[in-house]
């Protein structure tokens, strides 16, 4: 059977001493050492602050972080060899689960690369709702982020109103796709099934009382002297080097670039939506506090007039070989039979190539390299994730501030270990 | 997407200043290809990002490819994009021999050594110049590259009554 650790045999000497070097060889990380004198500490996998099971090597002199080296690791789960011996659309189920926190943004990001790769679109009607539930589900995330970061500078209130927002917007997920999280509700090809009856007066009534929910949230934070004390010039990196450092998202556009991907290569229908990209000017923390904090607002702005937009038709596309007929056809025709044991035997089969699509997640560009060699398993699958992007950052962010502030960056940068690991 | 004159441009412009580097330039579903030589690697994505017509200043995405059973096996793809002129490339490079792999391009976006951390760890295929190069998603005594085609997906062993001691001298847990 497969074993990749080298599985010592009973009766070796697995207990050995180790001496400092080698420690720190072992376990450093990466990290270069500035000076002897320093404190090594291990901001461990388990902390309330890491926003998961993030273990950052800190080199202190006394409070203050002369570096740092994350390490990660501890949620790795082989995702992307994983998907290598599933058919593509059972392959779905598992991008779900890399940004837990944003599953619909993550599900858009492969199945444009599948319909890309086949060289199929979506109707307009699946377009359209996967536009607002992509934006539901940036406006879900930005809340977690915004509950979580707050409350690591000790705003509690914040963090309770999050969520309980985001339980509306879980309902609203289950109603269509019948799980709150991993929804796996986008298909190649269109959706898994229509939206119900209930989907249009749940999030108009969402749209209705949201808007003031925010304003709620920035009177308690916006001019809170705690909150400008604690994000103030905390954290700044310029323009250049969060572009060399490959910074996408909130990040990049808190220092000033105006770069989004809803903008810069508008997928689905987003050129048809008018919406502003919210810029910072200094890039420091409570920058991109309120560059998230009003991309919330925009996303309430977009699926105002998608809702409003919505056209009538079917969620799925007519191309029988990659979507499922639907059952009530089964009875009256022998292709229909044909197709629908084909693709549930064996999956539809991809043409050779490679394909990246990329879109804005919430954290920044999602990109999801894929390629096929003509079975019905993907033969590569990449994720070019924000959040391990960005967080090659954090050592610039980080450098020289106090802890307390490295607290306060890791909130900032909106990082979900799921999608870093994965 | 990049229209034919994107990638037309960026033809013209690596062709003309490095002759020999290009292998080929493939077109599949709108997105632009070069296929360049693993030698010629840094001098090209140097002309990327310091020409202005180019302006390449962000580097997206560093994905390795196992082709096996093609020759050559590896395949180093560079996704770059221009914030500035709002057009990308894919750069590929093949690879024959991982322990040979492409110079670092930490010099040219320093979001190249993160990356390639990655590309080490899971596929096995060493970048010069870049001593980061460690295990960083699995266990720092892990023998293997697990993305690479000839590593099993793995499976733990069932333990049933008839192999539970064998499994159990095996197993890496707190024994007495």
């Amino acid at each position: 059977m497969a074993r990749g650790v080298g599985i010592e045999e009973p009766g070796s000497d697995k207990v050995k001493e180790l001496t400092v070097e080698e420690l720190r060889a072992k376990y450093g990380s990466g990290l270069a050492v500035q000076s002897e004198e320093n404190m090594l500490l291990s901001m461990g996998p388990q902390h309330p602050s890491t926003h998961g099971v993030l273990r950052l090597l800190l080199e202190l002199d006394g409070e203050s972080v002369v570096n740092l080296a994350p390490d990660i690791g501890f949620l790795h789960t082989g995702i992307e060899k994983n998907m290598e011996s599933k058919t593509y659309t059972k392959a779905l189920v598992m991008t779900d689960r890399m940004d837990y926190l944003a599953p619909l943004s993550n599900n858009l990001g492969y199945i444009m690369a599948v319909e890309k790769l086949l060289g199929v679109e979506a109707p307009p009607r699946a377009q359209v709702l996967r536009v607002i539930l992509t934006e539901l589900t940036r406006i879900a995330s930005h809340l977690v982020w915004l509950g979580t970061s707050a409350l690591d500078v000790a705003a509690m209130t914040v963090f309770l109103y999050c969520f309980r927002e985001r339980e509306y917007l879980l309902d609203i997920f289950e109603m269509c796709a019948g799980q709150r999280m991993m929804a796996s509700y986008f298909r190649p090809g269109g959706l898994w099934r229509d939206v119900p009856e209930d989907f249009e007066p749940a999030v108009r009534r969402f749209l209705d009382f949201f808007p003031e929910r925010i304003l709620e949230y920035e009177a308690l934070l916006k001019e809170n002297p705690i909150f400008l004390r604690r994000t103030k010039d905390i954290g700044v990196i310029s323009a250049e080097d969060a572009v060399a450092w490959g910074m996408t998202g909130p990040g990049l556009r808190a220092t000033g670039v105006n770069w989004d991907i809803r903008k810069a290569h508008p997928y689905l229908t987003y050129d048809r939506y008018d919406f502003d990209v919210p810029l910072g000017e200094n890039g420091d923390v409570y920058d991109r506090y309120r560059c998230r904090v009003r991309e919330m607002s925009q996303s309430v702005r977009i699926v105002q007039q998608a809702m409003d937009s919505l056209p009538y038709g079917p969620v799925l596309t007519d191309n029988r070989k990659i979507a499922p007929p639907p059952r009530s056809e089964l009875g009256r025709s022998m292709e229909a039979v044909i197709h629908h044991f084909k693709l549930w035997t064996e999956g539809f089969s991809a043409p050779e190539g490679y394909v990246y699509q990329r879109i804005e997640s919430p954290k920044g560009e999602f990109g999801c390299y894929l390629r096929g060699n003509g079975t019905a398993n993907p033969a590569r699958v990449h994720f070019r994730t924000p959040s391990y992007v960005n967080l090659a950052s954090l050592p610039n962010l980080a450098r020289g501030l106090m802890v307390a502030d490295l607290v306060a960056i890791i909130g900032s940068i909106d990082i979900v270990l799921g999608e870093i690991d994965r | 997407m990049s229209d034919v004159t994107t990638g037309e441009l960026f033809y013209q412009k690596v062709n003309q200043a490095f002759p020999g580097a290009i292998d080929r330039a493939v077109e599949f579903r709108g997105e632009h290809t070069l296929v360049i030589r693993q030698a010629s690697l840094k001098d090209v994505c140097l002309l990327l990002r310091d020409n202005e017509e180019l302006a390449c200043n962000l580097l997206e995405d560093i994905v390795a490819d196992d082709m096996l059973p093609e020759f050559p096996r590896f395949a180093v793809n560079y996704h770059i994009y221009s914030i500035p002129k709002n057009h990308y490339i894919r750069i590929r490079v093949p690879v024959e021999d991982p322990d040979d792999g492409p110079e670092t391009l930490a010099a040219v976006w320093p979001i190249a050594s993160w990356l390639e951390i990655e590309v080490w760890d899971l596929m096995g295929i060493t970048f010069k110049g870049n001593d980061q190069l460690r295990r960083l998603f699995l266990p720092e005594d892990w023998q293997g590259h697990p993305l690479r085609k000839d590593y099993p997906l793995g499976y733990e062993e069932v333990q049933f009554s008839f192999n539970w001691q064998a499994i159990d001298a095996k197993k890496p847990y707190a024994k007495d």
